[in-house]
């Protein structure tokens, strides 16, 4: 007997909506935490980079949220779901909240989030599920970009001078312990990689590896040993650090729910 | 009112969409730039597609705020915009006419290796990124102008 067309469409949504949740709310925290710098960057090219750079994630995040908002059915749109949600809902990297730090960490952050993001997209443009495929086809070509960018900045600070070496290095070894959580899977990853929604997160575990050691060697830096993996920003559970940066980023729609101007 | 027998052919729209400039780069036109994907009648109604340069633009509201201004100037009342993000938005769609007048503004156009105002091939990258997302910055070896590079997407 034949199931019915929509047997399994229930379920499949809400993995599709964690799903498209997380791939979202990636770009939103990111972009949030680069727009910090605008005004403040380094060097005048820079200022203009990161703002790029966090418009690029915003336009994403736009783009995601919406997917997700839809798939959920629930009558919320992207913004809702940018502005209305607290820390506990929030399902983007732990990497992706870190404090920005120095230059030199708010470069390694983005560095070991691009070697990862642009190869999750390029895989997720050969999604099983069109709206998937379609979002990553187009965000794909602006990581890439993003990607040369902090692969570079990475380099030429890495193996710069002794300061800009030993910021990178110390900057490396504190984010280290929260890239694991972007190769492992949980059983929403597993769920979509097997009707072909997602990528396999092993593979991409090998491309990032391979891509971060290369950069890292060609940068004189040291690559920390694999320890500890510090998880849950896929599951809800944050550090500390995104309450109070989705504090500044919520207020008005807070203080003045359905505001517009 | 819209008589039925009197809807302006889909030529017609395309030329009249040729003349709405980019809001950021206001030499290239709409439809120069590539993001006009598809104009067809639907019964009296007229749905244009378009399509995203970057995703996070901001001139892509503007974009559809423009497009439907100059459409409703021409009289068009039943008007449908419709987003369509796949194929991807590319430079290679940025039409002949389109490069040359990016060129004479002092862009340079996408794929270019040369300075827009002397030719010069002495040319140095100073900015990844530029004063719009599409854009770096670059500076001329020879009459040592700074001038904008469309990137290649």
């Amino acid at each position: 007997m034949d199931a019915p067309p929509h047997a399994n469409r229930t379920h499949s949504n809400d993995a599709l909506f964690a799903y498209t949740l997380r791939l979202g709310d990636n770009c939103l925290v990111l972009a949030q935490r680069l727009s910090a710098w605008v005004g403040h960057a380094p060097a005048l090219e820079e200022d203009i980079a990161v703002a790029n750079v966090a418009l690029d994630m915003v336009g994403q995040a736009q783009l995601w949220l919406a997917l997700a908002a839809d798939l959920e059915g629930q009558g919320r749109n992207a913004d809702d779901l940018a502005y209305g949600r607290d820390a506990g809902a929030f399902r983007n990297l732990l990497l992706v909240e870190q404090p920005n730090g120095d230059y030199a960490k708010t470069l390694m952050r983005q560095f070991l989030f691009d070697a990862w993001h642009h190869p999750m997209l390029v895989a997720l443009a050969a999604s099983s599920e069109t709206r998937i495929a379609e979002i990553a086809a187009k965000a794909a070509k602006e990581a890439a970009y993003h990607l040369t960018r902090s692969r570079d900045l990475v380099v030429s600070l890495g193996d710069g001078t002794g300061e800009s070496h030993d910021r990178m290095q110390a900057a490396l070894a504190t984010l280290w312990p929260y890239t694991g959580e972007m190769v492992l899977a949980d059983p929403v990853d597993e769920a979509l990689a097997v009707t072909g929604a997602a990528p396999d997160l092993a593979t991409l575990a090998a491309i990032w590896s391979d891509a971060v050691g290369a950069t890292l060697t060609e940068a004189t830096l040291v690559r920390p040993a694999d320890g500890y993996a510090q998880r849950g920003g896929k599951q809800g559970v944050h550090s500390e650090h995104l309450g109070y940066m989705l504090a500044e980023m919520q207020f008005v729609q807070r203080a003045y729910p359905g505001g517009t101007w | 009112m819209v008589v039925t027998g009197a809807l302006p052919s889909t030529e017609t729209v395309w030329t009249w969409l040729a003349d709405v400039p980019d809001p950021e780069i206001p030499v290239l036109s709409l439809v120069d730039l590539g993001v006009i994907r598809d104009v067809v009648w639907h019964g009296d109604t007229l749905a244009v597609t378009l399509t995203p340069t970057y995703s996070g633009c901001p001139a892509t509201g503007v974009i559809q705020f423009e497009v439907e201004q100059a459409l409703r100037r021409h009289g068009i009342d039943r008007l449908e915009l419709k987003r369509q993000l796949s194929p991807p938005w590319t430079t290679d769609w940025i039409t002949p006419r389109g490069r040359a007048a990016l060129k004479a503004y002092g862009i340079a156009p996408p794929g270019s290796t040369a300075c827009p105002r002397c030719g010069s091939k002495t040319i140095t990258e100073i900015s990844r990124f530029g004063s719009t997302p599409c854009k770096a910055q670059y500076r001329c070896g020879d009459c040592l102008e700074p001038f904008d590079l469309f990137k290649c997407h």
